[in-house]
């Protein structure tokens, strides 16, 4: 018993978020009397999220790095509001529109980063002048209007939907396929890896607990796949977060950039004298959150069909309170992308689910501030309890 | 006899899965300074915090005794209103407010909420002139050297009317002068009838000042000696503190010296701030391959300054000079350079520059040397793991494995992460800033080990310290550096304490008191 409680100690860190969600998830279920998990609803959950989600994969980049971004909104905003201007008014290709707007993030990126990296102006300051000026310029271009509506191309984006291949009856089949593949790929990594763990002398899950996360992992992963598949399927921006999820986690979790960006906002100084080029470092965090915030702009035109000065407003927070839930540290160096993903469904399910009861906007942001409050709050004791 | 002013009984604390302190007793006199000796872990920073309050009454058992009362501490405050006043090792100075501020911070000189600046000054002045510090109260703390914060922390505590002062390495940070000044400072105290507990690693500083020290080891009392009663000599402590005897401190070493390896040539380094302000004045230095060394030279004369700007330019600007390695002239701009050129450097203080406390083992020592264990820039794990290890072992890292955080680790074995990182970047010349400041006498010896194996493999090694012993035991060759200069060089059979202590106090006088000068404004 003893052994037993020690093991829920040491992975209630590591795991604590994606429980605290599924118990969110059980508890809306029940508080909305099954609507939560319809078909149409989860898909919609997606859609109402995805463009916070990719925001807060660039932004617990830069939280680990040890700084902060308020503009992302802004960014948002200005790029719809220039991929607007681009397609509807220019009639220009979709294609070629969505390079352009993701080449301009950069741009904006990189705009800030120098001032953050090589001028060391902090973050705070120079994004939150950033949030003022393309929410100024998002105004300027579009003279105060809205623009719409756009190519039936670009909204697809958002609204379409992955084709099933396997002819058109009342469930998709195809999206099934790939989520039994993609759940066998990740069985066999996770065996392999513990195989690996084991020969190293790590600690790991013992045996039976291993089995049962592969086993829900798979369940809650085919499950979740099948509720889809009996609405239209998968949707397209599924696959685009899919992609952006996994590839940022494997940056940061394998490659040597990930190492440096981290070392970098665990100890600046020690990481140069390592060797590592901290400015740049930090540069091309930045240059990354612009894209980031140039695509999460795009996904949100692409849905609302429009591009308004109005757009955008708040992402900043929503995905800055994603970071936190997922347990990234305000002091810098420690974060995961997956943990920024868990923290914002954590708010999009809330969101949604309180809206289905009928929760005023009122209550809904007061509810979500104890929320982000006590997830760092269950942080910190952690922490101050594992090192006494 | 002399009254006991302070008893501890029995003291027993536990930390989660650790006995820290096994019944350890302490007896300490009236009057007299007590010196507190143990290695790294051995329980004398515990012992203390117990006695302050730090770890309040019911944390642990056993009796405090103070001037013959019972205590049961709940915190520092309830400590100090008795007149016990510990002064941490990290100082406790706040450095952007004056020393008159800290010096009554949290004890404000004030009448109902209302700060009463004049005697603030006035009792400033007072304290300052009892430690000895010539300086005006309303200075930033952060414009006074290491040394002078040391004084204003012992100010602060007489301001408390402190009747015991316990002092955790106070004279870890400090030159030999600044040390000196400290002790005698002590000395003086002890006249005006305070009693001290110094917690100490420099031996010799103990044998100076100690009226009797108490050895613990393991988290346990070992033994109390008293000069008079029992011979004191440094062997004599460090065998109760070690549990056996070190009969050479610094090991053996046959010293294969070859050709020059690194050459560095009329060498200029300007202050990063202040533009015309020359910190390193044409250094001209060599080492030779199987080389040990020695920088020797008091604080402020450049040395960290010099290791750094030859390290990829890490320190300063409009830096002049030539750089040669095996006869041959390198470029080396920024610390990527340095390290592709073989030049490695472990950083002074291994805390703020050296490790990354908050990651494991693991990603310490792999952080420069990632492209060694990666392919197309993705991080082999297996062989990460195995480099890791291989380390841990070598160098006897003691830890329950790669994967616990350093910041959980002790001073010596956080410095062998530091020393695994950069052996494991294979360089040519290794830079060893203090590589043993505040490390216990067992780890020294391993260091000193590992120092000797690399010497013995061929490599240059150029080692910076202020320790006169360590510097002559290790070293084949000194330099003494003054003010940017170097004003001697010494081989290992003609160096003497004494004629470096002469070279490093070279170029004194009327430019030395400017340099002071410009140094507190």
């Amino acid at each position: 018993m003893q052994t037993l409680s020690k093991l829920i100690q040491n992975n209630l860190k590591q795991y604590g978020m994606i429980i605290a969600l599924l118990l969110i998830v059980l508890l809306f279920q029940i508080l909305t009397a099954g609507i939560l998990l319809k078909p149409l609803n989860i898909t919609n959950l997606i859609l109402q999220n995805s463009y916070i989600l990719v925001l807060a994969i660039g932004m617990v980049l830069v939280i680990i790095t040890g700084h902060i971004d308020l503009s992302v909104g802004s960014v948002a905003a200005f790029i719809g509001a220039i991929s607007a201007i681009l397609m509807v008014e220019l009639n220009m290709h979709p294609f070629l529109s969505v390079v352009l707007c993701l080449l301009l993030g950069a741009l904006i990126g990189a705009w800030q980063g120098f001032w953050v990296a090589y001028i060391k102006i902090p973050a705070f300051i120079v994004t939150l002048a950033g949030m003022l000026l393309f929410r100024g310029l998002t105004m300027i271009v579009l003279e105060g209007q809205s623009i719409a509506p756009f190519p039936t191309d670009f909204r697809q984006i958002s609204a379409g939907f992955v084709p099933d291949f396997f002819g058109s009856g009342s469930i998709h089949i195809f999206s099934l396929v790939i989520s039994v593949a993609l759940s066998l790929i990740f069985v066999y990594k996770e065996v392999k890896d513990r195989k690996n763990q084991l020969k190293y002398h790590f600690n790991v899950l013992p045996k039976s607990l291993f089995i049962a996360k592969l086993v829900g992992v798979a369940v809650v992963m085919n499950g979740f796949t099948y509720i889809l598949a009996t609405y239209k399927g998968i949707p397209n921006i599924l696959v685009i977060l899919f992609v952006l999820i996994v590839g940022y986690s494997f940056m940061m979790k394998k490659m040597v950039v990930g190492r440096h960006i981290y070392a970098v906002g665990g100890n600046e100084k020690a990481a140069g004298l390592s060797g590592i080029k901290t400015k740049r470092v930090t540069f091309w965090v930045f240059v990354n959150m612009g894209i980031l915030s140039a695509l999460s702009g795009l996904i949100f035109a692409a849905r609302l069909n429009a591009a308004t000065p109005k757009a955008g407003n708040l992402f900043e927070l929503d995905a800055i309170a994603a970071a936190f839930i997922g347990g990234a540290s305000a002091y810098g160096g420690v974060g995961t992308v997956i943990g920024a993903i868990v923290g914002g469904l954590v708010m999009g399910v809330m969101n949604n689910g309180m809206s289905i009861i009928g929760l005023g906007v009122d209550w809904q942001q007061g509810i979500k501030g104890l929320v982000l409050l006590s997830a760092v709050a269950f942080d910190v004791f952690n922490k101050n309890k594992s090192s006494s | 006899m002399a009254d006991i002013l302070l008893e501890m009984k029995k003291i027993t604390k536990e930390f989660p899965g650790v006995k820290a302190l096994k019944d350890v007793n302490l007896q300490v006199k009236e009057g007299e300074i007590h010196a507190l000796c143990g290695e790294n872990g051995a329980g004398k920073s515990t012992l203390m915090k117990v006695l302050s309050g730090v770890y309040p009454y019911g944390s642990y058992t056993g009796d405090i005794l103070f001037q013959g009362q019972e205590c049961q501490f709940k915190d520092i405050k309830q400590s100090e209103s008795l007149g016990i006043v510990i002064i941490h090792q990290e100082l406790a100075l706040i450095p952007e407010l004056t020393i008159g501020e800290n010096i009554f911070l949290g004890n404000e000189q004030s009448k109902k909420g209302v700060i009463d600046w004049s005697q603030t000054v006035i009792q400033t002045k007072d304290l300052l002139k009892k430690v000895g510090l010539e300086e005006s109260p309303d200075i930033l703390i952060k414009h006074i050297g290491v040394g002078k914060q040391q004084l204003v922390e012992i100010a602060k505590a007489l301001a408390k009317e402190v009747k015991l002062l316990i002092l955790d390495e106070p004279t870890a940070a400090l030159n030999e002068s600044d040390s000196e000044n400290l002790l005698n400072l002590l000395l003086e105290l002890k006249r005006q009838g305070i009693t001290s507990i110094i917690i100490s690693h420099k031996l010799n500083e103990i044998s100076k000042v100690a009226d009797s020290i108490t050895i613990l080891r393991d988290g346990q009392t070992i033994e109390t000696l008293e000069p008079g009663k029992d011979e004191i000599t440094e062997d004599r402590i460090i065998k109760g503190m070690v549990g056996r005897n070190l009969s050479n401190r610094y090991p053996q070493r046959d010293s294969k010296i070859g050709e020059t390896i690194f050459d560095i040539i009329n060498w200029n380094v300007y202050h990063p701030l202040q533009q015309d302000r020359k910190i390193i004045d044409n250094v001209s230095l060599h080492i030779k391959k199987g080389e040990v060394v020695g920088i020797a030279g008091l604080m402020g004369a450049g040395r960290t300054e010099l290791a750094m700007s030859i390290f990829g330019q890490s320190y300063g600007q409009k830096i002049t000079g030539k750089i040669k390695k095996d006869g041959k002239e390198v470029e080396i701009k920024n610390v990527s350079q340095a390290i592709k050129q073989g030049v490695a450097y472990v950083t002074e203080d291994r805390k703020t520059y050296g490790l990354i406390l908050i990651d494991d083992i693991k990603a310490n020592i792999t952080l420069p040397n990632l492209q060694q264990i990666s392919q197309r820039s993705i991080i082999n794990e297996q062989e990460e793991i195995i480099t890791a290890e291989n380390y841990r072992t070598k160098l006897n890292i003691k830890s329950s494995s790669i994967l616990q955080k350093t910041e959980n680790l002790s001073g010596g074995n956080q410095q062998k992460v530091v020393l695994s990182k950069w052996m494991l970047a294979q360089p040519d010349i290794l830079m060893l800033d203090e590589p043993t400041r505040g490390i216990d006498v067992g780890a020294k010896y391993e260091i000193y080990s590992i120092i000797n194996e690399l010497a013995q493999d061929g490599k240059g090694i150029l080692v910076i310290s202020s320790e006169l012993p360590e510097i002559l035991g290790i070293c084949d060759r000194i330099y003494v550096m003054s003010e940017g200069k170097i004003t001697g060089e010494l081989n290992r059979e003609e160096a003497t304490q004494e004629t470096i202590m002469e070279y490093m106090t070279n170029i004194r006088g009327e430019k030395h008191a400017d340099l002071e000068q410009a140094y507190t404004k």
